[in-house]
């Protein structure tokens, strides 16, 4: 006997992340979904970013790792609002799902909050595939990693509205070829916005704060 | 790399589809959908789905995945075509904003019950 379902399977995941989008609506905040491999230098931009932005715009974090605090405690230097989620505790997770954002998001205090960050995981796949009702979804690519990189994981690149190359400072250093990498960004996503940039020197970083503050002021009219 | 969880998802979700009056159930085969672009891997999906469905009515249950082409759209000259590759740059027009139809899908269509 046959019996029909049509259901699909992450639609748990959906129906939570619908929830988080609602919530966010009524508190007026814009969310960000940060996502890239490990090490590409997220925390660093969202150091530099920070700094820049408050106390203008009012800011918190939710930091994804599977162990340790260490991006929280970066980034609560520069007097943001940060919480931590480690995912060893709910089995190593490669990724955050949308049901273990509202109830940090809830304890930042969204009410006093403009614009709240995800940082997720560092993992180039499977964050890819989970909405966590999120405004827009940003993919960090630094030049210490192949210009293939998005050929590689076409997913991310796809679902990203908007990708940073980080690194530029270190491009004399190295045989990377920058234009191939956008180029294949554009590739797998014609249109994408991309931001070269160096957390470091904050060469590039203008450009990146005036896109996040139009999207904030699109979402919360400040 | 998160085949696992999807695997439980399957199984919370067949369970819940199986008649309540059906007593000792066997299900013999899951039928998905799974688009190109999702990210899971057929291999581990089946491994985590042989080790989580012991001693459930799904045990020894095959899964019978039907391959989603990834189907894009280009919203620019109107044309849609299959994308085999990382590349969804619009071949017609060669600029257009591309927007996916199919090739995400993770979806149980049915499952088949032994007699």
């Amino acid at each position: 006997m046959e019996i029909n379902i049509q259901k699909k399977v992450l639609e748990a995941n959906d129906t939570e992340a619908d929830i988080n989008r609602t919530f966010f609506n009524d508190q007026n905040v814009f969310v960000l979904n940060m996502m890239s491999s490990p090490g590409s230098g997220k925390t660093q931009i969202l150091c530099r970013t920070l700094a820049k932005l408050m106390p203008d715009v009012r800011v918190g974090v939710i930091v994804g790792d599977i162990c340790t605090t260490n991006d929280a405690d970066r980034l609560k230097v520069t007097g943001a609002k940060v919480t931590q989620i480690n995912t060893d505790k709910f089995g190593g997770d490669c990724h955050l799902a949308a049901n273990l954002i509202i109830a940090s998001a809830k304890q930042l205090g969204c009410e006093d909050l403009d614009f709240l960050i995800v940082e997720n995981i560092g993992n180039l796949v499977c964050p890819a595939e989970f909405d966590i009702g999120e405004d827009a979804k940003v993919v960090v690519l630094s030049v210490t990693e192949g210009e293939d990189k998005p050929l590689k994981y076409p997913l991310m690149f796809r679902v990203a509205d908007v990708a940073i190359l980080n690194k530029i400072d270190l491009l004399p250093y190295l045989d990377y070829d920058a234009k191939l990498a956008v180029d294949n960004m554009k590739q797998v996503h014609p249109h994408l916005p991309v931001f070269e940039m160096s957390g470091k020197t904050e060469e590039g970083l203008e450009a990146w704060l005036d896109w996040l503050k139009i999207k904030v002021f699109e979402k919360t009219g400040k | 790399m998160h085949e696992m969880g999807i695997a439980q998802q399957l199984v919370e979700i067949a369970i819940d589809a199986i008649p309540r009056d059906i007593e000792n159930p066997k299900v013999e085969k899951l039928n998905l959908k799974i688009g190109r672009l999702a990210s899971v891997v057929e291999h581990s999906l089946t491994f985590c789905f042989e080790i989580i469905t012991k001693d459930t009515p799904l045990e020894n249950a095959r899964l019978d995945i039907d391959v989603v082409p990834v189907m894009v759209h280009c919203k620019s000259c109107d044309n849609e075509w299959e994308v085999t590759g990382p590349v969804f740059k619009c071949p017609f027009c060669e600029d257009g904003d591309v927007e996916m139809l199919t090739g995400r899908e993770i979806e149980i269509t049915s499952l088949e019950l032994a007699d």
